[in-house]
């Protein structure tokens, strides 16, 4: 074989500023005419009657999933495209050899940025625990990472407003201090799986590739679509339900499950959320729902912190690195700290 | 023979990563054999901790995201 291929490794592209400009433009755009589309859609094309029930699920779907698509696919990016400068790898040395308590405040801060997959959850609990970060410390990080992410905290912000932002981020920070500060002070470092302890000196120093502006645009761009398209069931699913919640739901009904009325409601939407395997994103329709159905915040941020901390699939992959009596004790400790700051919220906000 | 090493657990982004590389492979005309690594103490000891990464030649030349096809086929044609 002699012939030679000729490479054809890229393809002339419009510049990166043009593309993301008007990108930006056309959404701000459909941002602004979305909500009045939604309400003429529903209302004047088909012809539902204001007031209905009916009438307001339909019309809380159109407005919703249009709104929540645009939210997820303008942060997203941009978001992804920050904390694409603050990988773990630039992460842990800030982490190494600090103490238990200043340590596990500044890991469950970093956790906010810090990008997280839940297929990277090993390698990273290794490289942490094998460099000298504490057990603790990085439980907090562990904790706080998927759990207040800024994906969350955007959509929050952009739907309810920075009250119930800053609130679910307060809530989140303390749950992931409490848990490491709890975990860092039973020692449990016995049930961490042995293999991890070797391997403790045997690590490469940690690598970082450099990026140009072009492959990070890309990247985040890419992510974002990949998100979009994992969630979008979700999503179909979470606003069908809000819908549902909105339209049909007798608000008696919320108020008696989930009401102030109900000492238990905090651990029942905490229990109700394990199965429910979501990302942060796909439970704030629901969470949207809930809240304008009169559930008190307090047991509506219980319920969305449950949905995306304590997750099966993660659980059973960290299973690799922990002995099942602490992945027990990490499993227990989040769902206590959540329903402590469930009941804290609505005691507090009343 | 180049090498190229897929550091992952196996899930969805290691295995598109693998088909990209798989592909430039293809494209920038070298020979080539693929190979995921799937042990966690492995893909640490090489210094990667946000996985998928990718190995050429015992060289990590990226951590934590896919690149594109086109991307690795201009790495194998560096090296």
């Amino acid at each position: 074989m002699t012939a030679i291929a000729i490479p054809r490794f890229r393809r002339p592209r419009p510049p990166l500023a043009l593309v993301a400009g008007s990108a930006a433009v056309v959404w701000l755009v459909a941002w602004i005419v979305e909500a009045p589309a939604a309400d003429w859609l529903a209302f004047s094309v088909l012809n539902l009657e204001h007031g209905s029930h009916a009438g307001e699920a339909v019309a809380f779907f159109l407005e919703d999933m249009p709104k929540v698509l645009l939210l997820l696919s303008g942060i997203v990016t941009v978001v992804t495209l920050i904390r694409g400068f603050f990988p773990p790898e630039r992460i842990r040395p800030l982490l190494v050899g600090r103490g238990l308590v200043p340590g596990s405040f500044a890991a469950a801060g970093v956790g906010i940025i810090t990008p997280f997959c839940s297929c990277s959850a090993v390698p990273l609990f290794i490289g942490f625990v094998e460099a000298g970060v504490p057990l603790g410390v990085t439980f907090a990080f562990l904790i706080s990472s998927p759990m207040v992410n800024e994906v969350a905290l955007v959509m929050l912000w952009g739907l309810f407003g920075p009250a119930i932002a800053l609130a679910y981020m307060a809530a989140g920070l303390t749950v992931a201090i409490i848990g490491g500060l709890v975990i860092g002070r039973l020692r449990l470092e016995r049930y961490v799986e042995d293999y991890v302890w070797k391997l403790q000196g045997t690590a490469a120093a940690p690598i970082e590739v450099h990026l140009t502006w072009a492959n990070r645009l890309s990247d985040a761009w890419a992510y974002t679509q990949a998100l979009v398209r994992k969630l979008l069931p979700y999503l179909v699913v979470g606003i069908g339900l809000g819908a549902l919640i909105h339209g049909y739901a007798p608000t008696d009904l919320v108020a008696a499950v989930g009401g102030r009325s109900n000492p238990f409601a905090v651990p029942i939407v905490v229990l109700l959320a394990v199965p429910m395997y979501s990302n942060a994103a796909g439970t704030i329709p629901i969470v949207q729902a809930l809240l304008g159905k009169g559930m008190p915040l307090g047991t509506t941020l219980a319920f969305m912190m449950a949905v995306t901390a304590i997750s099966l699939p993660e659980f059973v992959i960290l299973r690799r690195v922990m002995k099942l009596p602490l992945l027990a004790i990490f499993i227990g400790v989040v769902s206590t700290g959540i329903v402590a700051i469930g009941y804290l919220f609505n005691f507090v906000v009343s | 023979m180049r090498t190229i090493e897929v550091l992952g657990s196996g899930c969805p982004n290691c295995r598109r990563l693998e088909a990209n590389a798989l592909e430039a492979v293809k494209m920038a005309g070298v020979e080539a054999e693929v190979h995921h690594v799937t042990d966690p103490g492995e893909i640490v000891s090489r210094g990667v901790m946000s996985t998928p990464g990718l190995v050429i030649d015992g060289k990590v030349v990226s951590t934590g995201r896919i690149p594109s096809a086109g991307d690795i086929a201009a790495w194998l044609g560096e090296g």
